[in-house]
């Protein structure tokens, strides 16, 4: 097991998803008991399904020194960053520690491939891309993170996570060990997915897309809704802001079961939460609440219940709210990061939004309407394609395991 | 900040012209060695998932395979950095030109291979590894970026774990655009402790800018035409054991590289 980490401060965070841009829309929308999914509106075909789409995220332009950037993800980057004061909290940040002391660490699945299949849908007449699509460094998994260090202004270690459904989960495992290291002074993390032609496609030839609003943990799910958000963290040491909400943890392991089927024990995720719980220096009942992975996939939600009704007693609350913003994917870590966060703040438990029927494996812990309660400790799991776990831990300003 | 100070136990390669570490010494040394087959034989993999894998996962398990042979250390028990600039490519052109033309045609399986930790998710499930795994990229800085996350993890949790880089060529239109001409791979496991198996010390430094260092050819032209090769100024020292060399760690810094040999 691990040794115990020193905490780290959460000086800056923030998430635009289908239930709406920065902190108080989402806080809004999860007490309103809101969802953000509306009918398939976006993908180049027709397509029966449910999405959770960010309004206006195709209108946004961005700088004209930032234009080679421009693409849908980037631009649902940059309105992400305008939210909740973070853009002016990076500036800082680097005013205090330097441009180069500052890493940018953001998880996506896709990055921008969305501006890559629109690059296919009209090459020109040579067969290649079209003269406006010739922009590189959109058409590489790297694209979201360059961008962002570039409009930021950060010289720092500059890293992609691209681990599917963990990826802006795991970034704040980067972030912690290359603080721990002297490496940074701070760090941005984070993620961005969109929708796109591959995901709502790629997943339907899975038969993991519900032709319904996906419903976790319901005894009649029947897949996915795939959404799309972006979401950010400054992360610094703790003794620079000491009455800011804390990282208190991180799990990280593999199922080493199947490519895209959990491991039918929940072994990968258990170690993750164990490795977590560890660093955090907690044990399993003083976590007041989980926001679950909780997809709507058959077997994502059976193995993840199990794990809860072993792990932990009935006074740990938890919930999935994809029923809200639907499953953002490589964005899942630092949407549900945010609202983990939220519920500290505002002592709010979010309901299991789609639970209607609860699966009988669902134990004593779930709460599928909205609770007030007093949180001090939350908990976040993040898991992803190929086997890849993550859980983070976090805990309200001055808590000490 | 002081130097991350790590240690090498195990190197893996593959390019068309050169089958494994050995076959650089041997370039190095003056003899042309005997290019390997064409696909990577990623022998770890069992034989029906290597006959279904993509190029991607065959080049990276099969460096994977190599440098960790080489340890001696057990698979199972290194944490994985999995770093490719670009992906599978070849998926990329075949979803994105799918797409374009009959998108519920989508091949299921050709979609869950596309996730950029396909290669580290086929390598854990085929090793039985449970040890924490991640998949990164960073552009042409994508060796540098990884090797730099690699160290943090064998320094801040006192584990050894395995870094792999890997890119295959590229194809279709997307191929003109990324520019990526052959495949390469390479792979190392790194150590916080120097052990019986050590090969060499690395000492790491960030510095503000990345001068990379020169490189006489063919390594030149291979360097130039694959991200993944941006590590061949390493993998060259390697060979000797000893040496500085600078890499790109991000577009605005650079990582220096000190090699000491360990007797």
């Amino acid at each position: 097991m691990p040794d115990v980490m020193t905490p780290l401060a959460i000086t800056a965070y923030t998430a635009t998803s289908a239930i709406g841009q920065g902190r108080a829309a989402h806080l809004d929308a999860l007490r309103a008991t809101r969802s953000g999914l509306r009918p398939n509106d976006f993908s180049g075909a027709p397509l029966a399904c449910w999405i959770g789409r960010v309004d206006g995220a195709e209108d946004v332009v961005l700088p004209a020194a930032l234009g080679v950037w421009a693409c849908r993800n980037n631009q649902l980057a940059w309105l992400a960053l305008h939210q909740d004061g973070f853009l002016e909290r990076v500036q800082a940040a680097c005013a205090r520690y330097g441009a180069a002391r500052i890493a940018v660490l953001l998880g996506t699945s896709t990055a921008s491939i969305g501006a890559t299949e629109e690059a296919y849908r009209r090459l020109d007449v040579d067969g290649g891309f079209a003269d406006d699509m010739l922009r590189p460094a959109i058409h590489a998994p790297h694209s979201l993170a360059a961008f962002v260090a570039t409009a930021l202004g950060l010289e720092g270690p500059c890293l992609t996570v691209s681990t599917a459904c963990s990826s802006s989960a795991k970034v704040f495992a980067n972030a912690e060990r290359m603080i721990r290291l002297g490496l940074i002074d701070a760090a941005v993390v984070g993620g961005v997915d969109t929708l796109c032609d591959s995901v709502l496609f790629g997943f339907n030839a899975l038969e993991l897309v519900s032709p319904t609003p996906c419903r976790p943990f319901d005894a009649a799910r029947d897949g996915i809704s795939i959404g799309e958000a972006a979401g950010f963290a400054l992360l610094e040491r703790i003794e620079t802001a000491p009455d800011a909400p804390q990282l208190l943890g991180y799990g990280e392991a593999s199922d080493a079961h199947h490519m895209s089927t959990p491991h039918p024990d929940g072994l990968g995720a258990e170690l993750a939460l164990r490795d977590a719980l560890a660093r955090a220096g907690l044990d399993a009942p003083q976590v007041d609440y989980i926001n679950l992975h909780g997809t709507a996939s058959q077997k994502n939600d059976e193995v993840e219940a199990a794990l809860v009704g072993r792990a932990f007693p009935a006074r740990t609350r938890a919930s999935s709210t994809k029923g809200f913003t639907g499953h953002t994917l490589g964005a899942a870590g630092i949407v549900e990061a945010t609202i983990a966060l939220l519920a500290i703040e505002h002592g709010l438990i979010p309901g299991n939004l789609g639970g209607d029927t609860p699966d009988p494996v669902c134990g004593a812990s779930f709460a599928w309407r909205n609770e007030q309660q007093r949180v001090d400790v939350a908990l976040s799991n993040s898991f992803g394609f190929g086997g890849n776990n993550a859980c983070l831990a976090f805990a309200r300003a001055g808590f000490a395991a | 900040m002081s130097a991350l100070r790590i240690y090498v136990e195990g190197v893996g390669l593959w390019s068309p012209q050169l089958a494994d570490f050995a076959a650089l010494q041997s370039l190095l040394g003056g003899t042309t060695p005997a290019p390997p087959p064409g696909r990577p034989a990623a022998a770890t993999l069992p034989p029906n998932e290597r006959r279904r894998a993509p190029e991607s996962v065959l080049l990276a398990i099969e460096v994977a395979g190599q440098a960790v042979a080489m340890s001696g250390r057990e698979a199972a028990t290194l944490a994985c950095v999995f770093a490719s600039s670009h992906g599978d490519q070849p998926i990329t052109d075949y979803m994105c030109a799918t797409l374009a033309l009959a998108p519920a045609e989508l091949s299921p399986i050709r979609f869950h291979n596309s996730v950029h930790n396909a290669p580290v998710g086929y390598w854990t499930i085929a090793t039985g590894c449970h040890a924490p795994s991640t998949a990164v990229a960073a552009q042409r800085a994508s060796f540098g970026a990884g090797l730099l996350e690699a160290a943090s993890q064998v320094l801040t949790d006192q584990r050894a774990v395995l870094l792999v880089c890997s890119d295959t060529a590229g194809s279709g239109p997307l191929g003109e655009v990324t520019d990526c001409h052959q495949p390469f791979g390479c792979a190392l496991v790194l150590t916080s402790e120097r052990s019986s198996a050590t090969l060499a010390r690395l000492d790491l430094q960030l510095t503000p800018a990345h001068p990379d260092s020169a490189l006489d050819e063919p390594l030149a032209g291979w360097r130039a035409g694959n991200p993944s090769a941006a590590s061949l100024p390493l993998l060259a020292m390697l060979t000797r054991a000893r040496g500085r060399c600078q890499l790109a760690a991000a577009a605005t810094l650079g990582l220096q590289i000190d090699m000491e040999k360990v007797a």
